[in-house]
């Protein structure tokens, strides 16, 4: 398939693979890949089979389903449970536990829950049941700000008055700033995240190499992409330098996207303070609605409890998300919490590090030990038919 | 020592090892935690396990239920003949999309339960139940493509029933079919019967069906050309029994949960694992690309027309040409084989040359498939 199996090249991302190796010379490297999709793709693909042993990829905290702290599923819930709402919702966020269940055990419980691909549905939601208030769970990072952006737009334009957005997304620069910050871990280099950088452009992260002196390289979504940001970093450090570059050039560029950075601007304004799960307060790390658009914010709209809840004392979903430990070194990691009894966030959501790793790595140490062999390649149809 | 150096000798084989006695322990104890039915429990991967371990096997248990295989079978008569019987309800939503209907996927989705029991089947009962309101235009039309797709198959449907339900009791309707038919005789089918060095074999590209539905739709703005690819496999399956007979260890159709959930299912039932070669499983570009945009794999998609052959290695090949020679297998191919351990698990070799772990589906990515 077009725009797939050329970054699915298993001989090309061998060979840099190999490279890597020469270049990296043996040296124990650690390199965090931010971003939850980045997480899933390694998985997925198995790249951690095919870097070097001297590699270590550390998962980061860009899965906003899995940063958002309990709290705040629980007032998704309330706002849920109100009479005459039909509540939107991204799918991932539906199995995501809060203090007292999760979306879809209020949907069997009565609630109208719905999930959307996109804030604009939920749009169409509102204009189809004009009785009703329709209500979007929006999360992410500056990647599905913008969508959330343009939909407030369009509901002021059209002037639809039964919509509301409950606003949780978050920015990626200060949880870097505080993973950088934290004196748990020492890291050798960033895989910056691509969708996000699609819309702040590259700038943002200069002063990971410039202050923290560590490089970063901004990597697509496809294994060859991150093996080859692998690559870059590799080739930075081997060559003494720090710097922000650009590996998903096809989709980022330098400066952003700035009519997705005018409609965030317009729309919305930065918090304070957010809470994030396992990280606790970090100051000025998410976005709530500008005062030009109070009147679809349902948090102003509905009444939340918007009470603290502390994370589950076994769950360690807080150092996964800063890299300081692996999921799998997690107290309850694929024994209590699994994908189908989540306690953590991290293994909800297919972009977490706990569930990622749970269901495609868990047994790939085994799998290496007992040597899988290869099915005989002559029998094969053709990967593609039709 | 470095810490991923140190964990790849201390700690990984320790919680693997925990993780493994607790699946060990689940294995045979399912906890059904929940309170409530969700629609993850109609899934057919891990929570409509644990409600029909939790809730319907310890009720009814006898020897032919407790096999969990697709139909039951038992002898009759005089013992020399064997009778396969099973049942299926559809709920499909929308009841028309391309490729079928609900009235079409309830025949076959019954008779592909029978043969995967290796059962010619014979005869199919029908339930309705209808919503007030419901237009008789739509009823004309899906029973009309039952009747065709019975006539296809060569089976009768025999016996019936028709309920109607109130206005907003039921989404416009409901269809069960049950079906019995003779097992044929050359059959030792069992999702126990997997043994080490067995190929598996698929008849043809995965994700149709769920694919199509899911597009089918409104909530999607993607266009295609996908059509579900419905059908009945009996005739396949005869051809298959009669070239290689007890050759064949185990079939099933891949249905809720797809490939990933079935063959999970087979490599518990028979405690082997399963190697997969990703890029040897055909998926048509359309499908893929797709799963693609919506972060889905077609490893978990739904088919109605597929089936899953496990097959001794001698009698592979010849089991692969009467599949491609079949017109519902000419994309067949073998994707992967059996192996001894590590038991109960199933694994791909990813299209990059990595490995991974391939688990059954958890919750639900689009419910009432079929």
């Amino acid at each position: 398939m077009k725009f797939v199996d050329e970054y699915r090249d298993s001989a090309l991302i061998g060979r840099i693979a190999t490279e890597i190796a020469r270049l990296s010379e043996g040296r124990p490297l650690k390199f965090m890949e931010v971003c939850g999709g980045h997480t899933h793709t390694i998985y997925k693909h198995g790249i951690e089979d095919i870097l070097p042993p001297n590699i270590d990829m550390v998962h980061g905290p860009g899965c906003p389903v899995c940063v958002l702290p309990m709290g705040r599923i629980d007032d998704a819930i309330a706002i849920a449970r109100t009479d005459g709402v039909i509540f939107t919702t991204f799918g991932d966020m539906m199995r995501v536990p809060g203090s007292k269940g999760s979306l879809l055990d209020a949907k069997a419980d009565g609630a109208d829950v719905r999930f959307v691909y996109s804030p604009l549905d939920a749009l169409k939601l509102a204009n189809r049941y004009p009785g009703r208030e329709v209500v979007f769970f929006a999360i992410g990072f500056e990647t599905t700000a913008p969508s959330t952006a343009v939909t407030l737009l369009r509901a002021q334009a059209e002037g639809i008055k039964n919509f509301s957005v409950f606003c949780n997304h978050v920015t990626i620069i200060p949880a870097i700033k505080a993973i950088l910050d934290s004196p748990d871990l020492r890291l050798d280099g960033f895989v910056g995240p691509g969708h996000v950088s699609m819309v702040i452009g590259m700038r943002p992260y200069t002063f990971i190499a410039r202050n923290h002196a560590r490089p970063v390289v901004i990597a697509g979504f496809e294994p060859l992409d991150i093996v080859q940001s692998v690559y870059m970093l590799v080739k930075q450090i081997s060559e003494d330098r720090a710097e922000v570059e650009n590996q998903y050039a096809r989709v980022v560029r330098p400066e952003g996207n700035i009519k997705a950075l005018q409609a965030m601007a317009r729309t919305m304004e930065l918090r304070p303070f957010f809470e994030w799960r396992g990280m606790g307060f970090i100051t000025y790390s998410a976005l709530k609605l500008s005062p030009e658009f109070a009147a679809w914010d349902a948090e102003l709209r509905f009444e939340v409890p918007g009470i603290r809840v502390a994370d589950p004392k076994a769950c360690q979903c807080g150092e996964v998300l800063k890299g300081v430990i692996k999921p799998w070194e997690c107290k309850v990691f694929g024994t209590a919490c699994t994908p189908e009894t989540p306690i953590g966030t991290c293994m909800v959501s297919s972009e977490g590090a706990c569930a990622a790793y749970y269901n495609y790595g868990r047994f790939s140490k085994a799998a290496g030990r007992v040597n899988l062999p290869v099915v005989s390649p002559g029998t094969m149809a053709q990967k593609e038919v039709g | 020592m470095d810490a991923k150096t140190e964990n790849l000798n201390g700690y990984i084989p320790a919680i693997l090892e925990k993780i493994e006695r607790v699946r060990q322990a689940r294995r045979h104890k399912f906890y059904l935690r929940d309170e409530h039915i969700t629609l993850s429990h109609g899934s057919g991967g891990k929570a409509t396990h644990n409600l029909i371990e939790g809730v319907f096997g310890p009720a009814f248990s006898n020897p032919l239920l407790d096999t969990m295989d697709d139909a039951a079978t038992f002898a009759v008569g005089n013992g020399t003949g064997r009778l396969a019987f099973t049942t299926d309800s559809y709920v499909v939503s929308p009841l028309f999309f391309p490729g079928g209907d609900i009235g079409s996927l309830a025949v076959h989705g019954t008779i592909n339960d029978l043969a995967m029991a290796g059962a010619q089947p014979l005869y199919l009962s029908v339930g309705f139940i209808l919503e007030e309101g419901f237009p008789i235009a739509d009823l004309r039309r899906i029973v009309t493509s039952m009747a065709a797709a019975a006539r296809e198959a060569g089976i009768s449907i025999v016996t019936g029933d028709t309920k109607v339900v109130q206005r907003g009791k039921a989404d416009g309707l409901f269809i069960n079919t049950a079906g019995v038919g003779v097992v044929h005789t050359a059959a030792t089918l069992g999702q126990n019967q997997l043994k080490p060095g067995d190929q598996i074999l698929l008849n043809g590209p995965i994700g149709d069906h769920g694919t199509a539905i899911m597009l089918a739709r409104e909530a999607l703005d993607i266009e295609s050309d996908i059509q579900s690819d419905t059908a009945p496999l009996h005739t396949l399956v005869s051809s298959l029994l009669d070239a290689v007979g007890d050759g064949v260890h185990c079939l099933k159709d891949p249905t809720r949960g797809g490939v990933a959930t079935s063959l999970n299912e087979m490599a518990i039932a028979s405690e082997v694992a399963i190697v997969l070669d990703e890029p040897a499983i055909p998926v048509r570009p359309e499908v893929r690309g797709t799963c693609e945009i919506l972060g889905l794999d077609p490893l978990t998609i739904a088919n109605e027309g597929k089936l899953l052959a496990i097959v001794a290695p001698e009698a592979a090949e010849m089991a692969l040409s009467i599949m491609r020679t079949h017109p519902l297998g000419r994309e067949g191919a073998i994707i992967g084989t059996v192996l001894a351990e590590p038991a109960a698990m199933v694994f791909l070799h990813t299209d990059i040359g990595g490995k991974r772990v391939l688990d059954m589906l958890v919750g639900d990515p689009l419910p009432r498939i079929c």
